[in-house]
């Protein structure tokens, strides 16, 4: 037996990322879990409008954080911010009238918090859900769930994908044939991003039929959306293809990217309800901003114009993960230079001779 | 090269001689390769041989272009005149025989016909036409490796490079890759292969045998036969006083200075004696050295 308990803790010690993993993993969900799984919410934007606003909006209770106040604008431009994302309560106030209350039920856990609030102050009105009046958890988690399924296409199997080349030896074989190392990178790709595209059609049917998830918005600034997160996702594939030696410790590594996109993202607890440290790590996963588009579109019909930060900051995260994988992807593909010399020969010229090859 | 008559694929320009000079291999801190020059002629092939370690595969590898050399020149076609066959093998274990050889071939740019007509021409030199629609994953690994040579050669590539194709390999398909290998050279191809089997390597035109990432021996296999210096004896008993190895039931040395040997009879030097007394010499002069 302690011969048996010896060569397995040689072996632990090598495999290093696996021992920073099982010591670094209950450390990182002790952090997530403490400063991140909450589901109160203890302040909501709120935006309050019309001839009242600014009496209204002082005796608010503290629970409404009132990012604005404009006595000038009414019931359509609440429900706008709220559509857009710029607020989560809207208050319309009118003339000698009781004020209405609008929450944005797409933001599942503060819409519910807030109702819970005002439900408890009878001299307040009684809150009228917009976009997801039942406030289903489905409604909100399905979106959600297709960022998800993103991930595992974009990341675990371009990730085991790649690797599966070099494991078995068939990338050096690549990278001596005629291609490219981007021609390599994107015909693996595509089949993926075709896979990935059937995978959304699919589950946003499965959405829709077992339900009722609504989709309002434009199919096209979806499809832009997921398009744009597909191209992060494959690219950090791509980049743990690059880091990883066998397929395990590429599901290793995936599997070490996915669980802060699922924790932090907003997909099960919402950012507001994080601490700010932990809430800033959301503020960088690509997942975070899929989900506001996702959620944005399908739910509340979120117009383009609405979703170009998210949108923007899916094409900065695409850029930089896709351009670091190609980078590192390149030096693995054609390590000895260029692949197509003009002359159709090559003389490649190591570092000590590289005044020789200047003098051919 | 020229007047080879290999079809349209191959682009026409003097026939020539690819190689690697001076060359130098690092990975990390540790030096694969120093200093090792090395020539590989059309239409002949020519053998590295050397033992596990010996720098073989960091060679072909730098010849190919899958490593940077950290000191030196490598010449060699571009990769669409290459044909490669790795250390693995290279196949994809999930296609089939078939699919395997069409991908190589789209891989090189040959068109639907020419593909076609090479496809069924490799596979029926191979022995693998009825194993066309069978996964590479599932055949023998003699089939597998012949298939990866098949694959190397669907574009009628200038340079051949096969690292350790025969390794593992029963000797019947040994047989038939070296009669494909054969082929290609005789077709107008320079062919680089790696082998740990010095009877093979006899069959080269030429040959380099590497020792811990230096050249020891380089030349003909006549040329490196006739640079053994003093005299290889064998006997039934090991001899005394003088460098002795096992050869099947009997014991060979090796006498540096010529002298014979008593109860010992000289024998006809091969390959796998030259590389030995090689090794043997060159350990004598770092002791002197050292000494």
């Amino acid at each position: 037996m302690w011969a048996m308990a010896m060569k397995e803790l040689r072996q632990m010690r090598r495999d290093r990322r696996t021992l920073a993993m099982m010591i670094l993993m209950p450390v990182l969900l002790l952090v997530v879990f403490g400063y991140a799984a909450s589901f109160d919410v203890d302040r909501v934007r709120t935006v309050v409008v019309g001839p009242a606003a600014h009496a209204v909006a002082d005796r608010l209770p503290d629970q409404l954080e009132v990012v604005e106040v404009r006595a000038d604008l009414g019931r359509q431009a609440a429900v706008e911010a709220l559509r857009d994302g710029d607020a989560v309560v809207g208050v319309v106030t009118g003339a000698g009238q009781q004020a209405q209350v609008l929450v944005d039920g797409a933001d599942l856990f503060s819409a519910r918090s807030v109702v819970t609030v005002l439900r408890g102050r009878p001299e307040l009105p009684d809150p009228e859900v917009l976009f997801n009046p039942g406030l289903e958890t489905s409604t909100i988690m399905v979106p959600g769930l297709m960022g998800v399924v993103l991930v595992f296409v974009g990341t675990v199997a371009t990730a085991l994908g790649v690797v599966r080349e070099r494991q078995n030896g068939t990338l050096e074989q690549l990278a001596v044939m005629p291609f490219r190392p981007r021609d390599v990178l994107l015909g693996k790709l595509l089949p993926y991003l075709g896979v990935a595209a059937v995978d959304l059609t699919v589950l946003i049917g499965a959405g829709l039929l077992l339900f009722d998830v609504p989709f309002v918005g434009s199919p096209l600034v979806f499809a832009l959306g997921a398009l744009l997160f597909l191209f992060v996702t494959v690219g950090a594939g791509v980049l743990i293809s690059t880091v990883s030696e066998t397929q395990g410790q590429a599901i290793q590594l995936a599997f070490m990217t996915m669980l802060p996109q699922i924790l932090l993202s907003g997909l099960i607890f919402p950012l507001q309800a994080m601490a700010a440290g932990v809430r800033w790590i959301g503020y960088v996963l690509p997942l975070t901003y899929f989900i506001r588009v996702s959620r944005g579109v399908m739910v509340k019909g979120t117009p383009l114009d609405a979703l170009l930060l998210p949108l923007g900051m899916l094409a900065v995260l695409g850029l930089a993960v896709l351009g670091l994988s190609i980078a590192r992807f390149r030096r693995d593909l054609a390590p000895a230079g260029p692949r197509r010399p003009p002359a159709g020969e090559v003389e490649a010229v190591g570092a000590a001779t590289r005044a020789e090859a200047g003098a051919r | 090269m020229s007047g080879t008559g290999q079809g349209p694929d191959r682009a026409p320009g003097p026939e020539r001689t690819w190689g690697v000079r001076g060359l130098g291999v690092r990975y990390g801190g540790r030096t694969a390769l120093d200093d090792v020059t090395f020539a590989v002629a059309a239409r002949s092939v020519t053998a590295v041989v050397g033992g596990d370690g010996a720098g073989k595969t960091s060679l072909l590898r730098a010849l190919a272009g899958v490593v940077r050399p950290s000191a030196g020149t490598v010449s060699r076609p571009d990769n669409r005149r290459i044909g490669y066959v790795s250390a693995g093998g290279g196949v994809w274990a999930d296609l089939t025989a078939g699919e395997n050889l069409e991908f190589a071939g789209r891989a090189y740019g040959l068109g639907a016909g020419r593909l076609r007509s090479r496809t069924a021409g490799l596979l029926e030199q191979t022995g693998l036409a009825a194993a066309r629609d069978r996964l590479a994953g599932r055949l023998s690994g003699g089939m597998r490796q012949k298939l990866a040579v098949a694959m190397a050669l669907v574009h009628e590539p200038e340079l051949l490079i096969l690292d350790e194709p025969t390794t593992g390999v029963d000797p019947v398909s040994r047989v038939e890759l070296w009669r494909l290998l054969a082929g290609a050279a005789a077709g107008g191809a320079a062919v680089a292969l790696a082998t740990t089997y010095l009877d093979e390597a006899e069959r080269a035109a030429t040959v380099l045998v590497l020792d811990q990432g230096r050249a020891l021996l380089a030349g003909t296999p006549e040329e490196v036969l006739a640079a053994v210096p003093g005299r290889v004896v064998e006997s039934a008993t090991r001899p005394g006083g003088v460098p002795a190895w096992r050869r099947g039931a009997r014991w060979r040395a090796w006498s540096p200075d010529g002298s014979p040997l008593p109860g010992a009879t000289e024998v006809a030097v091969d390959l796998e004696d030259a590389v030995v007394v090689a090794q043997l010499a060159r350990e004598a002069r770092r002791a002197g050295r050292a000494a």
